[in-house]
């Protein structure tokens, strides 16, 4: 199968498995973001990829061929760091003709290729500069740029956009998607913002403690998490335990969830609703009872924290459907069953 | 931090006392050797004030020119042996455990507590005949027999390569420890071999520390007049041991102090012109 397939694959430090028997596919041309907290592993899993760790055990595949052992200098990648490395004693576009002058391309040529690498990161004129002196972005394409000199096999980036301030980072997040698909370059990046995968990848992997968790499109993970973390780590979430009556049907908080069934087999778990999917209604009528704690208008959304029997929940609405409730108002809660997803617990 | 320059007479008070001792240690006895450089030489007692050229010109003959050119052309590749041995070494140190960076630091540290004499007298001994090193050399089968290797000018650059090298990484480490690891990582996902990468990148990187290393070590060789004595052969003496013959044995203060004043301005002149190269190098 053409693309990276990662087998098996395991690093240990030590005692310390910080990447723990991963499987993954990633088809060619895709974008593929691993996403986790700090400590999950996914960086380990991007520099073994890179070669810059070999791993343990497991085996990686490039279109086919075995590179698991193949040195970092021979995989043909371009990698952009979280420091972003640019060479300090180099001008732009010495940084970004590095790779091209390593495999002794000619000087004219060089000389092209970057003039084309600048015009495609906006930054015409630049290449006698030092690169002390340009801006976060500029630097950031630079390093995009770098990267991209030789048409890589594999575009690698380890929390590329996290030294950016927010809103540039937004901007650039766009940007590099864009420049993905314009190029059909098989993209890998590590990050730990839910936001920065979502926006970019066709593919979000979500890992902790060294496994993934959950590798589906940004959709499917927010919709259908697989599990209590993925639901709780991507976006937010209300977690609530359930147990299954006689009957069948899903019992939150003492009450019945009506249009909701259990899968058959399970008595008791975990449901997760997104905020967005709670509905607040006058209290009984089969809605769970609450309390309204807290309300926090944002402007553009209002969440409503409301407590639930002994457990807090947020509800979040849009400002024209604005509820119309007060701190210390008993509430209703409804559920919408088919928003709700059952987890293992 | 940007800090106000001082704005009255009285901020200027902590230098008063670093300011003394210089002037004390260094300037008045500098400008006393430069005055002395220019004295008549008595030769039934010291010498007598005066303002003649004599000793300047003196200098300026073949054999003077010889042990000058030596003199430099030792230095010089005592700083380049040095620094060649040491950017590797301490690149490969910075990138060990903690433990083990301690460990050979301490152990260069302790180098650098060995006199000079001690130095010279160990590897003298080392290079002897009877008790050397070939003789190990003989008995691994590597040779037939025993050799001295001193006196000899590759036994005068081993010894000062010995006593400048701890010098050397000591300088070095600093920087080599701040050199972002992924520079070297970053070169090699660009197609660069790790050794590709240590010499386009980690070599570049460091130019203006391996210039100033270089410069430390050239005028700290300079200096050494014990080991090529110990060491070498007349025609390996610097002009470091014609001054302190002149000054101690021929009691010739006003050359030797004309010597040491013409080594400071070739010296000087020297390190200009490097940082002159290595600031056009860095515009080019």
């Amino acid at each position: 199968m053409p693309g990276l397939t990662l087998e098996n694959v395991t690093k240990q430090f030590g005692s310390f498995t910080a990447v723990d028997k991963v499987d993954l596919s990633v088809p060619h041309g895709t974008f593929v973001c691993l996403l986790g907290p700090s400590g999950c592993g996914k960086t380990t899993l991007m520099r073994m990829i890179a070669g810059l760790d070999l791993p343990t055990s497991g085996g990686i595949r490039l279109d086919g061929a075995d590179i698991t052992q193949v040195p970092t200098h021979k995989r043909d990648l371009g990698m952009v760091f979280q420091s972003l490395a640019l060479f300090p004693h180099l001008t732009v576009g010495e940084n970004i003709a590095y790779s091209l002058r390593i495999r002794g391309i000619g000087k004219e040529e060089q000389r092209k290729r970057v003039d084309e690498l600048l015009s495609m990161i906006h930054l015409q004129g630049f290449g006698d500069r030092p690169v002390g002196k340009l801006s976060g972005g500029q630097r950031q394409r630079v390093a995009i740029a770098r990267a991209l000199a030789i048409s890589p096999r594999l575009f690698l980036l380890d929390e590329p956009l996290s030294a950016l301030d927010a809103k540039l980072r937004e901007a650039m997040q766009v940007e590099l998607r864009q420049l993905q698909q314009q190029l059909g370059i098989t993209t890998i990046v590590v990050t730990h913002d839910q936001r920065e995968a979502m926006t970019m990848a066709d593919t979000v992997v979500v890992m902790n403690g060294g496994r993934i968790r959950q590798a589906a499109p940004p959709v499917d993970i927010y919709r259908r998490p697989a599990d209590a973390f993925v639901a709780d780590f991507i976006g937010s979430t209300n977690l609530v335990d359930f147990t299954v009556d006689s009957a069948g049907r899903v019992v939150v908080l003492g009450t019945t969830v009506e249009g909701l069934a259990a899968p058959t087999g399970v008595a008791s778990g975990v449901l997760s609703v997104r905020p967005e999917d709670l509905e607040l209604t006058a209290p009984g009528n089969g809605a769970l009872a609450g309390v309204v704690t807290f309300l926090r208008d944002l402007g553009g959304t209002v969440e409503t924290f409301v407590e639930v029997g002994g457990r807090q929940l947020v509800a979040v609405s849009m400002p024209h459907a604005r509820p119309d409730v007060t701190v210390g108002q008993p509430v209703g809660v409804r559920l919408r069953p088919e928003a709700c997803v059952v987890l293992k617990s | 931090m940007r800090r106000e320059p001082p704005q009255k007479l009285a901020d200027y008070g902590p230098l008063v006392f670093p300011a003394g001792m210089l002037i004390v240690f260094f300037v008045v006895p500098f400008a006393t050797m430069i005055a002395v450089s220019f004295f008549r030489r008595d030769p039934a007692g010291f010498y007598t004030p005066d303002f003649v050229f004599d000793n300047y010109a003196r200098f300026l003959s073949l054999f003077f020119g010889k042990v000058l050119g030596f003199s430099l052309f030792l230095a010089i590749a005592v700083a380049i042996c040095c620094v060649v041995l040491a950017v590797p070494f301490t690149y490969l140190l910075a990138r060990t455990r903690r433990k083990t960076q301690v460990l050979w630091l301490v152990a260069l540290l302790s180098v650098l507590s060995l006199s000079e004499v001690i130095i010279g007298f160990a590897w003298s001994t080392l290079f002897s005949r009877t008790a050397g090193i070939t003789n190990l050399f003989v008995a691994l089968g590597l040779m037939s027999e025993a050799v001295a290797l001193n006196p000899s000018f590759g036994a005068v650059l081993t010894a000062m390569v010995y006593q400048a090298l701890p010098y050397t990484v000591l300088v070095l480490y600093p920087a080599l420890v701040r050199l972002d690891p992924t520079l070297t990582e970053a070169a090699r996902t660009l197609g660069a071999s790790p050794l590709r990468a240590f010499f386009t990148v980690v070599v570049p990187a460091l130019r203006n520390t391996i210039l100033a290393t270089l410069i430390m070590v050239f005028i700290f060789a300079l200096g050494s007049y014990l080991l090529p004595q110990i060491l070498g052969r007349p025609q390996h003496w610097t002009l470091s041991v014609l001054i302190t013959d002149q000054a101690i044995y021929q009691s010739n203060m006003p050359f030797a102090a004309a010597m040491a004043v013409f080594l400071v301005l070739v010296t000087l002149a020297l390190v200009a012109l490097t940082v002159y190269a290595g600031r056009k190098g860095e515009a080019a």
